[in-house]
């Protein structure tokens, strides 16, 4: 830490490579903004997440892979697409994109000035989720990290895991003439499943939501097994025995209604505690996240061999304690990407999992 | 272990009655009579007492996890529930273990011999053998409390399907003094032989407040009314020349009422009665706040015994000489019990009075003057009906008055338990004196899930300080705070202690400098007592 070379780096009276700003993170010598919150010039985009791409940038720099999806968000938009690992060049500063293993074209963003290096995580995964590009450390002086399970109570199990209990709750359901409905983000976790469930068991039937997200993807090259769309004429025998993918906001809504009988199960992290669980007020509960554990977040941190890390969106204050105990610089950072609600605890009562 | 350990995750699993039961009837049918035994006390709050402090389970855990004890203390705060917070931070399982649920009960009341070195090296051993939900479980039972939302009566109707018994004996053998310790499966609910234990009381019957409007109970002179007295509810046990209190928390409070004791030389025969026990004194029933001073305390001083004395005041009679007669009506049971407490003649044992109101409309004026002998309202009971098991709806009702309330402010909040881990649903409420708000009620009922939550959001946004669990907000939000009772007290700030305080609603019609003061407390307290 008393490296004297490191120190300069840091020097107090010069300006930060990044800033925290009331519109989001800024580098002022490159002219752009990462994941802003409200309408810049020039956005870096970690991935097409709803609070981590938003609307209003006058160019959207991103992943390639990004953005199909943003489009079907955002609509007419002016972008860029970027591939890993290749480097843009903006007055001196080099900005690149590395894999974040957290949904399809999640990136962390790299930018590097005179020698010093900064990585803005976004949201990331360690494990391989046979969708995105796995996670990939990046070297780097200041890390900026997400920490939306950065308590040492959420560790995950093995997805394969997770998924046989899936398979066996699915047959068990259909076996007593039930559909099973799982609540998953339509973006990153529906897909997730769609992938590893095993879709010999039956039909599977999709929210609108989740089927316009896979068209989009398809356009990226990701293949699914076969489902179908519910609409309106679906008939009401085709439930019966089938998995159902909807987003977390359709549960208790007239549409969810129509699927009966059925038993329902949230996939999520916050299913770790009971108590989320029983808030939720679901049948099931699977432990299933795209966001890292403590064990990821921790590797994450050793491997980016950063000597400061500032802590975003989850556990900041914990976690960020924590890794000063370990003898990081870490500081917590508000940002907007949870909003006012982002301390202990809250994460469990949100409506769905953070983006 | 292991069986013990699915049920319990299928009993939280599921909100819903039938496969709570499925669940429960599967672990009977597979588990050994001494698992059977454990799972009907561990699940009916009959754990024997905690054999470790939990600080040390929190260091042991905090250690064995390589994480600072203030981490564990957050990981804490957010989940809710310290078992389940050391079964989530410790590392994985390296081997497995089959040792039976009776096995691992058995081990912990062992512990106590041990030197807390050996107690360790077994909890921590324990620990390195077991899956996140085994130790949830092994932590519950050595923390205790079992939140799977099973009550007792669910216990009894799968004992019931278990054993093909009715579910009414199965409930009679489960009441009274028993530890897993000193019986076992067989002799607690198969063995019929209901005269071992002479002591034991009968399930009590509860009603249930009474919703609609009286009239839609039907002719007036079908029911048979008493005042609600405000007191230990409690039964009272004369076989063969004894005497046995339980109170309703099936405990037995014999020694607290000294008093009480003396009627087994004057009952005229073996008897069980239902009644409430007050503090009376001078023909007159006391405060609460009298009887508060008995509860809890082995020891009775010779001056509380003269300033506050006890009596029984008898509700129904449920044997006679040895005759169950729950099944007998009301009415009978009601003759049967005058006779009973005319031959006795005792200053102790007093009946609660018939009230005959000839309309509802005049059972209505009674009830409103109720407070006037410090009762809490009426009970009505069906002059036909049978003495039930539990909260049953139908044939008892409770017809309480009106509680009393003021507006206060909320000032502190604290984070609920279990199902409310990630809410703040406790609030502590204050009136003003002067410029001053001064604390003077805890409560946490009365809101819906849905007010509680806007609660939780202003709690966040508001916060001025925190304390560990609790915070305290900006004085801002009114909410008028129902209680049925209220005395005067040294122990707190305010001077008074409120009996059953609860929310009744928010006032959002009021700004904090509107609501209520201390005086306007106080008076209520002097017109209460007075
Ligand atoms: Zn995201
Ligand atoms: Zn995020």
């Amino acid at each position: 830490m008393n490296n004297p070379t490191k120190l300069r780096l840091f020097c107090l009276t010069c300006m930060p490579l990044i800033e925290f700003t009331d519109k989001g993170l800024y580098c002022e010598k490159g002219g752009f903004f990462i994941d802003p919150w409200r309408p810049v010039d020039k956005a870096v985009i970690t991935h097409a997440h709803a609070d981590h791409s938003r609307w209003g940038m006058k160019k959207y720099l991103a992943h390639h892979l990004s953005i199909p999806v943003m489009k079907l968000r955002l609509g007419k938009i002016n972008t860029t697409g970027m591939n890993y690992g290749e480097c843009k060049r903006v007055n001196g500063v080099q900005l690149s994109l590395h894999p974040a293993g957290h949904i399809l074209g999640s990136a962390q963003v790299k930018v590097e000035y005179k020698g010093e290096i900064w990585v803005i995580s976004g949201d990331y995964k360690l494990i391989d989720d046979k969708i995105s590009t796995p996670f990939e450390p990046v070297k780097c002086h200041t890390l900026v990290t997400e920490s939306t399970f950065g308590l040492p109570v959420y560790k995950w199990k093995p997805q394969a895991e997770v998924f046989a209990e899936m398979n066996q709750w699915w047959r068990e359901n259909k076996e007593k003439g039930l559909a099973s409905v799982i609540l998953g983000y339509s973006l990153g976790k529906a897909q997730r499943i769609l992938c590893s469930i095993d879709s010999s068991i039956g039909n599977i039937l999709l929210h609108g939501a989740i089927h316009n997200s896979n068209l989009a993807l398809r356009e990226c090259g990701l293949q699914f097994p076969k489902t179908e769309l519910i609409t309106k004429t679906t008939e009401k025998e085709k439930y019966r025995g089938s998995l159902i993918i909807a987003p977390p906001s359709a549960f208790g809504s007239a549409w969810m209604n129509k699927l009966k009988p059925y038993k329902v199960a949230t996939a999520s992290g916050w299913m770790t505690i009971r108590g989320a669980r029983r808030r939720r007020n679901v049948d099931r509960g699977f432990i299933l996240s795209d966001h890292a554990d403590w064990d990821e977040l921790n590797q994450a941190v050793k491997l980016s061999k950063a000597e400061r890390v500032y802590v975003t969106h989850g556990y900041t204050g914990i976690f960020s304690n924590w890794l000063r105990e370990q003898g990081y610089d870490a500081h917590p950072v508000t940002t907007e990407y949870e909003g006012e609600l982002s301390e202990i605890g809250e994460g469990a009562s949100r409506e769905k999992e953070s983006e | 272990m292991k069986e013990f350990g699915i049920l319990i995750s299928a009993l939280d699993g599921t909100t819903k009655t039938t496969e709570k039961i499925s669940a429960m009837s599967s672990f009977l049918q597979k588990s050994s009579s001494e698992d059977k035994l454990w799972f009907v006390a561990l699940l009916s709050g009959k754990r024997p007492k905690r054999p470790i402090k939990t600080t040390l389970l929190r260091q042991w855990a905090a250690e064995m996890a390589k994480l600072p004890l203030w981490l564990l203390e957050e990981s804490y705060h957010v989940v809710g529930d310290l078992a389940e917070t050391v079964a989530l931070i410790l590392p994985n399982a390296t081997k497995s273990s089959d040792k039976s649920l009776d096995a691992r009960m058995q081990d912990l009341q062992s512990l106590k011999e041990l030197k807390e070195e050996e107690v360790k090296n077994y909890i921590t051993t324990a620990w390195s053998e077991m899956n996140k939900n085994e130790r949830f479980v092994f932590n519950k039972l050595i923390t205790g409390g079992f939140r799977v939302g099973v009550s007792h009566k669910l216990i009894v109707k799968a004992l019931a399907e278990h054993l093909g018994e009715e579910e009414n004996i199965v409930s009679h053998r489960l009441m009274g003094d028993w530890s897993p310790l000193n019986t076992t499966f067989e002799k607690l609910l198969v063995e019929a032989d209901e005269k071992e234990n002479l002591s034991r009381p009968y399930p009590f019957y509860l009603a249930y407040p009474l919703e609609n409007e009286p009239e839609s109970l039907g002719e007036v002179n079908e029911w048979q009314f008493e005042y609600k007295w405000d007191g230990i509810r409690g039964q009272l046990i004369h076989r063969n020349g004894e005497i046995y209190i339980w109170s309703r928390g099936e405990e037995l409070i014999t020694e607290r009422f000294p008093e009480l004791e003396g009627l087994k030389e004057i009952l005229p025969y073996d008897c069980v009665i239902d009644g409430e026990i007050m503090a009376f004194k001078d023909g007159k029933p006391l405060t609460f706040n009298h009887l508060q001073t008995r509860i809890g305390r082995k020891k009775i001083s010779k001056k509380i015994l003269t300033d506050s004395p006890v009596v029984l005041v008898a509700y129904d009679l449920l044997e006679e000489k040895g005759d169950d007669l729950r099944t007998t009506p009301m009415e009978s049971r009601r003759i049967k019990l005058e006779s009973v407490i005319s031959q006795t003649k005792s200053p102790v044992l007093l009946i609660s009075e018939k009230i005959e109101p000839r309309s509802w409309k005049e059972a209505a004026i009674i009830r409103e003057s109720s407070r006037e002998v410090l009762s809490e309202g009426l009970m009505l009971k069906r002059k036909t009906s049978n003495y039930k098991v539990g909260r049953r709806r139908g044939d008892w009702w409770k017809w309480k008055v009106d509680p009393m309330s003021i507006d206060a402010v909320m000032i502190y909040a604290m984070r609920g338990h279990g199902r409310r881990a990630n809410l703040y649903s406790d609030y502590t409420f204050a009136v003003w004196k002067g410029e001053e708000l001064v604390p003077f009620a805890k409560a946490y009922s009365g809101l819906t899930d849905k007010e509680m939550q806007a609660v939780d959001r202003f709690v966040k946004k508001n916060t001025l300080d925190r304390f560990g669990p609790v915070r305290s907000v900006k004085p801002e939000l009114v909410f008028e705070i129902g209680f049925e009772g209220i005395a005067p007290s040294t122990r707190h700030k305010s001077g008074i202690a409120l009996r059953f305080p609860r929310i009744l609603r928010q006032r959002f019609d009021k700004k904090p400098d509107e609501a209520n003061t201390l005086e306007d407390l106080n008076s209520i307290l002097e017109a209460y007592i007075s």
